[in-house]
């Protein structure tokens, strides 16, 4: 199982190591270190390498890699998986993955992974258990540890994690009784030159913050579940229920989790929220190219685009970029030749356009290679039921009046129908937000 | 107020002060003492001068305090051993202490100090923590028995430690099973042979349980167990399945494809015509293609196990190509295993957007992957047919570019798509021809120089390009040097008034002034065959090819299978067999897919893999002419079907009476060669250089190099048992008969030895035989004519058929016989070995071949160990060829040949053999399949007695 844990920063320091059987000497990091030197960017390192007597496995999260060592045949997945959810604790811990935040925490940071793995065997990997065991760093609780000298160690046994819902701990009590549920789907697509779409599909997600008092039982029903063929729950979905009768019905985790993932493939068509008419060409003779760009609403279900942004990966040769934007600004990254052009909120009457020149470093050849578009945009809207009073907690920018008559923004359309909850009493404030995204999306010149 | 502090004292005896605060009355001064020292200790700085202050503070009531210190001790205890005592007294209370979170912390500590003295105090707490009435307590110790292991085994066993793990596969509660079913796998891993982890329908059931209920980690140790259990029939099969399905849609990408490990294997034992597995097959896509899109790491992971899904069952994703297109932003390791599963899924139906995706690719920055890129298109090309004429349109568009590495890989699959489709785009060769001199590596060069060697008529300035290239040769790569040296004789054949003097420029290029042996060998062969027998030089040269295939970059099926079993592990990630990683395997078993008839017997002898055995040295340089020839002979020539008998050595170089190129170039050289003994005139230059480099070489290595060559196709070194006695005299009254069988020409013969050792006169010898497997008859009576007296032998050769009646026999190769002479009728029953009834056409087509391996249910496969066998894989090879069992392909692998090869019986069934050979290695391995497997032990001792002959 996993043997050790190196943490290294981008310059190439180990600025902590972990063992959970015999030390391993950080020396077995060089045969990382010169996988590193090879490849153009850091995120190109392989994730798994071989040594003479150890295999390197290596997440790159945050600026960091976790690079973990082991000896025997174990499932590369599982170490992968691992290393992320260590990664995922810290930001759930500290707010952030970095290595200041690490170094600031580092025997808090030294007592997780002690409680996380146990002989290279994960132990407690739930948020929920290990904050029952190590409570995380407050700046309220630090100053009150300091002056009463209590520890910031759980001396119970973490009820969770011998019962059958280990994901949450027992005797939870709020007074305000939340559940929300963002239904975020990321459009993934390649679209040519033309225009066309070469592939696009959708990589949805559903994320939870249910803060409920008790042992709540949910049931959460949709208006179009035929959609979701493709789907991976969080364990505490029960799936017979969803064979049989396509909702999900689960316990939930206390506080934040991933209730669901689903995938709609590239087989079904994708409503793609923008169109892009693009022209970048060089010149044969003189040293620069010419550029023009304008983006439109296409398949938007009548919402607004918003948070549009366009990033292009220039060739080599470009050199520097003089255009003009009729919304939004634009800015050029010399060092790593990426053209940024931040637009906002997208107004159909009025499309937004980018357009001038461009320079190359003077001898430049034509260049070779094409440029890259990659579209980021956000379309979003709200549903609610229940009593309001608590919204501003959640911090949402628009409350819409109900969800029964607010139609999906997402371009699968996928919608919640209902939300029920059994086992408790009190009535709980519950609400829906359906956010569209760009993922990985790209345009080819 | 955070940790960072702890790292700030960088004065002078920083050692000193924390020892004076370890010390210190105050709880909170301890506290964050210790935090100190561990805050120096997870840099690596050595803190361990501190052990005695840091476990004087463990006797304290403070969990966290406590944790701290125990994290110390695991560190630092090996370097303390004699400190490290003393912390065991706390232990052991506090494994008796009333919070099972403190037991179970303990016991997981103490199993972390990895010191001996320490074990053996450890003992009796972890008895009593195993059958703790907390749950978390007995997770928590299962896990320790697998650390106990690691540090001392023999304690373990002694204890009886791994019998109490054995129960608590059917613990209550569902993490107590997983956890021990991790620690029980982790031991075995060092035990390869032992029967830790006994499945059996019960214990099935107890795991299956579990898996439902218990954390997601604990869900892969017992899915990847499963995988390792043999399902008795289908329906249990199916019910695994049915219930390891649900656990495709979780969110932990590990359990994912755990579970398509356990599906992927038991699969194999369903039906194919039932529904469910129809079902089955669709439930495994979306998964798999939801893998893609998670985390880059992530994804390499899934990719390279999707490589093997989709060699094994391509239809799984047969629909998904689309998932494979390459991102802009993916990793470059990401990228390239993408385009390698679009090649393999490319079909008639999405060639064309697979065409265009590589196209897109083609102008990326990414070097590498555009080279790949451009590969691909040649390799679609050559897979499907169809899309052959746009996949060269494409590459000659690319080749417009004059991106200069775009170039010469489009070059080099070009050649490919020349040998998959002769005579069908040589219009392209121009193209070719204009972008010579901007190929500067090696493997471009060598293309070229084959293409303009191949199409030599076609190119009129052929001879010019190639001269342009001899003018380097010595600066050249061997792989350059050798294409040349060929597509210049090749040109000579073709033109061969115009190009004499480059041939024999080349000729003594690659004879005298190399010292490669690869490319004098070559170039001896070459100019022996031109001056021997211009005919047959053009029959060998000019043959026509065998045209290649997209098989080529499969891995080859027993290894795939191994692989699909190895689903999720490192060993799916480097798609090598497990066996083959050097640490860490301890001696992993190989796993068969199920319903395999000996799967029992493929576990590799142990000393298989770590035996560093020595290599036997290669007897004789006739050894490694035969490499070379036979080397040769795969790359572009057809075995030569005759070969003359090898020239005497002193009239080496007896060309005179030769009609060299037939009459065409009796006028061109002349006519007059047969004038000069040692050389045609016209053709042999200066003749004081020709002989006397020729003769010195030919006299040795040459003859024998031809004398093994004649050895090749024929049947005269084919292996005949010795005779046997087979009817002692005892036993038929003075009439002694040994004898054996032989195969000459396709014609099956019993040799027999008849000895008279009775007193009397034998006449009227006659034979019959009983019905037998293969219907075996004798063609023709007894044929002895004369009398047999007292102590005369007579030798008898009777022709068989095999056309007579049938009977199946035991053993299968058994010959039971009557012979009858003037005195009585006597019995006996005799073995015929099997190749006997291999017959000379028994050479599969190669596609043939893969079609037929794979349509060939697994429950016909058996595999054998040859043991002690000291040829290399040619020799093998030769030597089998003469049994009339044909290599087919052969491919290497980790150093391991694998040769592939068929042969077929005299009643038409055929029998495919894969032999692995390991460089060092004396011991064999070899599957059989056949649609008849019980032929495959007669045909493995056949092997056997070929080979060790």
């Amino acid at each position: 199982m996993i043997h050790s844990l190196f943490l290294i920063n981008h310059s190439g320091d180990i600025f902590l190591e972990k063992h959970w059987k015999s030390v391993v000497s950080h020396s077995v990091c060089d045969y990382f270190f010169e996988a590193k030197e090879k490849a153009v960017d850091p995120e190109d390192v392989p994730p798994v390498l071989q040594t003479p007597h150890h295999y390197l496995i290596t997440v790159h999260r945050d600026q960091l890699f976790f690079l973990s060592v082991v000896q025997t045949e174990v499932p590369p997945l599982f170490v992968i998986e691992f290393l992320h959810r260590v990664a995922d604790t810290f930001q759930d811990y500290f707010g952030e993955c970095s290595e200041s935040v690490i170094k600031d925490n580092v025997v808090t940071v030294y007592e997780l992974l002690e409680e996380m793995l146990d002989n290279g065997f994960p132990l407690a990997t739930e948020s929920n258990i290990l904050k029952e065991l190590i409570r995380p760093p407050t700046i309220l609780r630090s100053v009150v540890n300091t002056l009463t000298g209590s520890s910031n160690v759980g001396d119970t046994l973490p009820t969770g994690q011998l019962s059958t819902v280990p994901w949450r701990r027992a005797d939870v009590k709020y007074t305000n009784n939340e559940a929300y549920f963002d239904v975020i789907e990321e459009i993934d697509a390649i679209l040519d030159k033309s225009g066309t779409t070469v592939f696009a599909e959708i990589q949805g997600v559903i994320e939870a913050c249910v803060r409920l008092t008790g042992m709540p039982d949910l049931t959460m029903s949709f208006m179009n579940p035929r959609l979701l063929d493709d789907v991976s729950f969080h364990p505490c979905v029960r799936f017979k229920r969803w064979e049989s009768e396509r909702t999900l019905s689960f316990i939930p985790p206390d506080g934040h989790f991933t209730l669901m993932n689903y995938h709609v493939s590239s087989q079904n068509p994708v409503a793609i929220p923008v169109y892009v008419k693009q022209n970048i060409s060089f010149f044969e003779s003189g040293p620069c190219g010419r550029l023009d760009i304008t983006i439109g609403p296409k398949q938007t279900m009548g919402k607004t685009v918003e948070a549009l942004m366009v990033k292009i990966h220039m060739p080599k040769a470009v050199l520097s970029a003089n255009l003009t934007a009729t919304q939004g600004n634009y800015t050029y990254d010399l060092p790593n030749k990426l053209l940024i052009w931040d637009i906002g909120k997208l107004n159909p009457q009025k499309l937004p356009n980018l357009k001038g020149i461009l320079s190359l470093q003077a001898g430049a050849a034509k260049p070779e290679d094409n440029p890259s578009l990659n579209i980021d945009l956000r379309i979003q809207q709200v549903a609610i039921s229940g009593s309001p009073r608590f919204v501003s907690t959640y911090n949402w920018a628009t409350v819409f009046s109900h969800c029964s008559i607010c139609f999906s923004p997402l371009c699968t359309g996928l919608k919640v129908s209902r939300l029920e909850m059994f086992g408790e009493k009190y009535k709980p404030f519950k609400g829906v937000k359906y956010v569209t995204k760009a993922g990985k999306f790209q345009v080819r010149t | 107020m955070t940790d960072s502090k702890y790292f700030t004292t960088t004065k002078k005896g920083e050692i000193f002060e924390l020892k004076a605060e370890l010390n210190s009355d105050k709880k909170e001064k301890k506290k964050e003492a210790v935090k100190k020292v561990i805050a120096s200790m997870t840099v690596g700085k050595d803190v361990s001068a501190l052990f005695p202050d840091v476990v004087n503070c463990m006797q304290t009531d403070n969990l966290e305090l406590k944790k701290l210190v125990y994290l110390y001790l695991m560190n630092y205890a090996k370097s303390q051993p004699d400190m490290a005592i003393m912390a065991v007294n706390t232990f052991v209370k506090d494994c008796e202490d009333a919070n099972p979170l403190i037991r179970a912390l303990a016991v997981r500590t103490m199993g972390c100090i990895r010191v001996d003295k320490i074990t053996e105090y450890l003992c009796e707490p972890l008895r009593k923590c195993l059958k703790d009435e907390d749950p978390y307590v007995r997770k928590t110790a299962a896990v320790c028995v697998a650390k106990l292991h690691d540090i001392n085994a023999q304690l373990v066993e002694d204890q009886g430690f791994l019998d109490t793990l054995k129960d608590l596969i059917s613990d209550s509660n569902p993490m107590v099973v997983a956890n021990a079913v991790a620690a029980l796998s982790e031991i075995a891993e060092s035990h390869p042979n032992s029967n830790l982890l006994d499945l059996n329908p019960q214990t099935i059931n107890k795991l299956l349980t579990a898996l439902n209920e218990c954390t997601e980690w604990g869900q892969i140790f017992i899915l990847d167990c499963l995988a390792n259990y043999t399902p008795r029939d289908d329906r249990e099969s199916q019910s695994i399945c049915e219930r390891v399905t649900p656990r495709l849609s979780h969110a932990n990408s590990a359990v994912v494809l755990s579970a398509v490990k356990v599906l992927m294997k038991f699969m194999e034992m369903l039906p194919k015509d039932l529904d469910y597995y129809g079902t089955l097959l669709k439930k495994l896509a979306p998964p798999l293609v939801t893998l893609l899109s998670a985390e880059p790491e992530l994804q390499y992971v899934a990719l390279r196990n999707i490589n093997l899904i989709v060699q094994r069952r391509p239809e799984i994703l047969k629909h998904e190509m689309k998932v494979f297109f390459v991102k802009y932003n993916d990793p470059i390791y990401v990228k390239l295993e993408k385009l390698d599963i679009m090649i393999r899924l490319a079909s008639q139906a999405n060639i064309a957007q697979v065409l265009a995706e590589l196209k897109e690719y083609s102008t990326e920055v990414d070097v590498d992957f555009v080279r790949k890129a451009v590969r691909a298109i040649g390799r679609c090309a050559i897979k499907v047919e169809q899309s052959a004429e746009r996949c060269v349109s494409t590459l000659l568009d690319l080749i417009q570019t004059k991106v200069n590495y775009v170039v010469q890989e489009a070059i080099v699959v070009i050649k490919d798509i020349f040998r998959k489709y002769p005579n069908k785009y040589e219009s392209v060769i121009a193209t070719l021809c204009e972008n010579l001199d901007s190929l500067d590596e090696p493997e471009a060069r060598a293309a070229m120089i084959w293409i303009v060697g191949e199409y030599a008529e076609r190119i009129d300035n052929a001879d010019e390009l190639l001269e342009s290239f001899l003018e380097g040769f010595h600066d050249e790569s061997t792989q350059v040097q050798l294409q040349l040296l060929t597509a210049i004789v090749k040109l000579f054949l073709k033109k061969p008034t115009e190009t004499q003097e480059l041939v024999q420029q080349v000729l003594s290029l690659a004879t005298q002034d190399s010292d490669n042996p690869d490319l004098r060998d070559r170039g001896y062969i070459y100019w022996r065959l031109l001056s021997t027998d211009p005919v047959a030089a053009k029959e060998v040269v000019l043959a026509e090819k065998p045209l290649i295939s997209e098989e080529t970059d499969l891995i080859e099926p027993t290894l795939l299978e191994e692989l699909i079993c190895h689903i999720g592990t490192l060993a799916s990630v480097y798609h090598k067999p497990p066996s083959a990683f050097v640490e860490g395997s301890r001696g992993v078993q190989h796993k068969r897919i199920s319903g395999n008839a000996v799967s029992g017997e493929s576990v590799e002898s142990p000393d298989n893999g770590s035996a560093a055995g020595v290599t036997e040295a290669p007897p004789a340089v006739i050894q490694s002419h035969g490499d070379l020839l036979g080397d040769l002979l795969n790359l572009d020539l057809t075995p030569p079907t005759t070969t003359g008998p090898p020239p005497p050595s002193s009239s080496g170089m007896q060309m005179g009476a030769m009609d060299l190129l037939g009459g065409g170039l009796d006028s061109l050289l002349g006519g007059d060669l047969g004038g000069n003994p040692a050389m045609g005139a016209g053709f042999g230059g200066p003749p004081a250089v020709m002989p006397a480099s020729f003769n010195a070489p030919v006299g040795g290595g040459l003859d024998d190099l031809f004398d093994l060559g004649s050895g090749v196709g024929m049947p005269m070194g084919a292996f005949n048992p010795p005779k046997t006695v087979w009817l002692p005299a005892m036993k038929a009254k003075g009439l002694e008969i040994s004898g054996t069988f032989v195969r000459r020409a396709g014609v099956i013969q019993m040799e027999m030895n008849l000895t008279n050792k009775a007193m009397s006169v034998m006449t009227d010898f006659a034979i019959q035989f009983n019905r037998n497997s293969f219907g075996l008859a004798s063609a023709g009576p007894l044929q002895i004519l004369t009398p047999l007296s007292p102590n005369q032998s007579i030798e008898a050769a009777l022709p068989l058929s095999t056309v007579g009646p049938i009977m199946k026999m035991e053993p299968l190769n058994n010959l039971q016989v009557a012979v009858k002479n003037n005195i009585d009728v006597f019995y006996f029953s005799c073995q015929y070995p099997i190749s006997m009834l291999f017959v000379e056409d028994g050479k599969m087509e190669r596609q043939v071949f893969l079609a037929t391996w794979k349509d060939i249910p697994n429950e016909n496969e058996s595999q054998f160990q040859i043991k002690d066998c000291h040829l290399n894989s040619d020799a093998a090879s030769n030597k089998l060829q003469s049994s009339n069992i044909f290599t087919i392909a052969k491919r290497t692998v980790e150093g391991q040949d694998m040769l592939y090869q068929s042969m077929k019986l005299t009643n038409g069934i055929w029998v495919l053999a894969e032999l692995r050979v390991q460089a060092g290695n004396p011991n064999y391995t070899i599957s059989l399949k056949c649609r008849a497997p019980e032929v495959n032990q007669c045909v493995f001792q056949n092997y056997e007695s070929v080979l060790k002959n």
